[in-house]
């Protein structure tokens, strides 16, 4: 990350390029269930990050040597699009998105009751589609829908969200510009029933009180973005309910 | 695709016993939550390298080299060096490991040795350009794990770090646009010196410098990378555990001060 002083990402009323505060998210918008094959699905427009989330399972594991007799595998593959990018990427999986792919599922597999299906395994699929900074967080949050709208038991939902320093200050969820210009950069994924952290990473610099301030800024998005997911599933599930409900009355009646 | 790990039978039936200790402030090789084990490191072990070092952590063995060799420069960075990580998990270093392209865990600990050299800017890669956007210094730092006894992390980083402090390379002047090597030997521009810490969390205790034991019946891991000047410039939560935020802030905290000492003995090695 390299450090730019020509450009400065927060004018003297303390707002950001976008305009947002320090403390602020960029607007984000879920859906649930939109992919008809796969078991659960969610879609992320958080900023213009646009990513797609898929779960497969719980089903046979395959190949057979890689399930777990107390236990489901989670298996998890974040891939970006060749053309979500400025420049176009390679579509066959870089480094960086195979790092990705494992720091994912240990975020997403405490929140997982696997030990219900032994042998079986359960394939979390994450495609990002345009990038624009926080994706591995965006993903999470989409790919914990998924898992929910499969039908998985959860503990609990995961939430998202980085925090990061940008000309000096503390800020929140750093957009495209302010991660490739800023001075550091820290993804957490955070469930808040539990109040705990099962994704943590950080490249920068920071001192002890700023990175402190930091995850703390984080946590608490996390726990806003966690009741936008709620909403985003009770949308799609309360809908159905109320329709069917009448009818079935009905039927008794006759 | 990144898959859920098995659990080897003999990490199973270990787990109750390093539970046990664990309860009662103890580990099984004796040690408290908060010793790090014996650490040693020798530089220069590898004529051939531009530097090397290798490090001894307990039993954990790591032999990092650098080579520096010309190239072109990225096309957004043309008046720097280039700098690359990687990690071979050799298949001698622990009965799991397999020949073969590099797995997830050796790609991780790659690229975590990686974000601690790059972003706590330890080498100076703006004086490692020969020709800007055309011909620049590309440093290439190999970590060869040799026996795994955990915590291949901290020991791959130490050793990373010994060896580019280590290395040598060939002067060079510029003279009427054509590139000349002079014939003495200089030292990479170092700038910063990044050590991690890694600790573990097992049955809800933290534990620093696991071993191998540990790690594999551990909730989970932090990694908190800390430069000379004591910020924090990488970490990594590893594991399927999960930390409360308390919990971290205490492990970045006692990590500060132990990465000083290290780097401190590191330091004391070279000069």
């Amino acid at each position: 990350m390299g450090k730019n002083k020509e450009t400065r990402l927060i004018d003297e009323s303390g707002l950001r390029v976008d305009g947002r505060r320090i403390d602020e998210l960029r607007p984000v918008r879920l859906e649930v269930g939109l992919l008809d094959k796969a078991d659960g699905s969610a879609y992320i427009e958080h900023g213009k990050n646009k990513i797609l989330a898929g779960v497969y399972g719980p089903r046979e594991a395959h190949p057979k040597h890689i399930a777990l007799a107390d236990r489901a595998v989670i298996r998890c593959r974040y891939h970006m699009a060749p053309f979500s990018t400025d420049e176009r990427k390679s579509p066959a999986p870089s480094r960086r998105e195979l790092e990705l792919s494992k720091v994912i599922r240990e975020a997403l597999e405490p929140s997982i009751m696997s030990e219900y299906f032994p042998r079986a395994s359960i394939d979390i699929f994450i495609e990002v589609l345009q990038a624009d900074a926080g994706t591995r967080c965006a993903g999470i949050t989409a790919a914990s829908l998924a898992l929910a709208d499969a039908g998985i038991p959860l503990r609990e939902l995961v939430a998202g969200c980085a925090a990061g320093k940008v000309d000096g200050k503390v800020v929140l969820d750093l957009s495209d510009i302010e991660d490739k210009k800023g001075d550091a950069d820290l993804p957490v994924a955070f469930m808040p029933k539990s109040n705990v952290i099962g994704l943590l990473q950080m490249d920068g610099s920071l001192t002890e009180d700023e990175f402190k301030q930091a995850l703390d800024m984080a946590v608490n998005a996390c726990r806003q973005i966690c009741d936008m997911q709620r909403e985003a599933l009770r949308k799609k599930y309360h809908v159905e309910k109320e329709e069917t409900e009448p009818t079935e009355v009905a039927e008794v009646q006759a | 695709m990144s898959t859920t790990h098995q659990l080897s039978p003999v990490a199973k039936l270990e787990q109750k016993t390093v539970h046990d200790l664990i309860l009662k402030g103890r580990r099984l090789d004796e040690r408290t939550p908060l010793d790090y084990r014996p650490l040693t490191i020798t530089l220069g072990v590898v004529e051939k390298a531009n530097g090397s070092a290798q490090v001894h952590l307990g039993k954990t063995k790591i032999l990092a080299g650098v080579k520096v060799e010309t190239g072109n420069p990225f096309e957004d960075t043309p008046n720097e060096g280039i700098l690359t990580v990687n990690a071979e998990f050799v298949p001698l270093a622990a009965p799991t490991f397999e020949a073969g392209p590099p797995d997830e865990d050796s790609i991780e600990l790659a690229r975590v040795v990686d974000r601690g050299i790059r972003e706590s800017k330890a080498i100076d890669l703006a004086k490692l350009c020969i020709e800007p956007g055309k011909k620049v210094f590309v440093v290439f730092v190999d970590i060869y794990v040799l026996d795994h006894d955990g915590n291949l992390i901290d020991a791959a980083a130490m050793a990373a770090l010994g060896a580019l402090i280590t290395a040598k390379i060939q002067a060079w002047d510029v003279k009427n646009g054509e590139v000349v090597y002079k014939d003495e030997k200089i030292p990479l521009p170092m700038l910063n010196y990044p050590v991690p810490i890694t600790s573990v969390k097992v049955d809800g205790t933290v534990v620093v410098d696991p071993s191998l034991e540990e790690e594999q019946v551990m909730s989970c891991r932090l990694t908190v990378t800390t430069d000379k000047n004591d910020n924090v410039c990488a970490m990594q939560k590893g594991g399927l555990g999960v930390f409360t935020p308390e919990e971290i802030k205490q492990i970045v905290s006692s990590s500060i001060g132990r990465s000083r000492d290290l780097r401190e003995r590191i330091l004391s090695n070279v000069k």
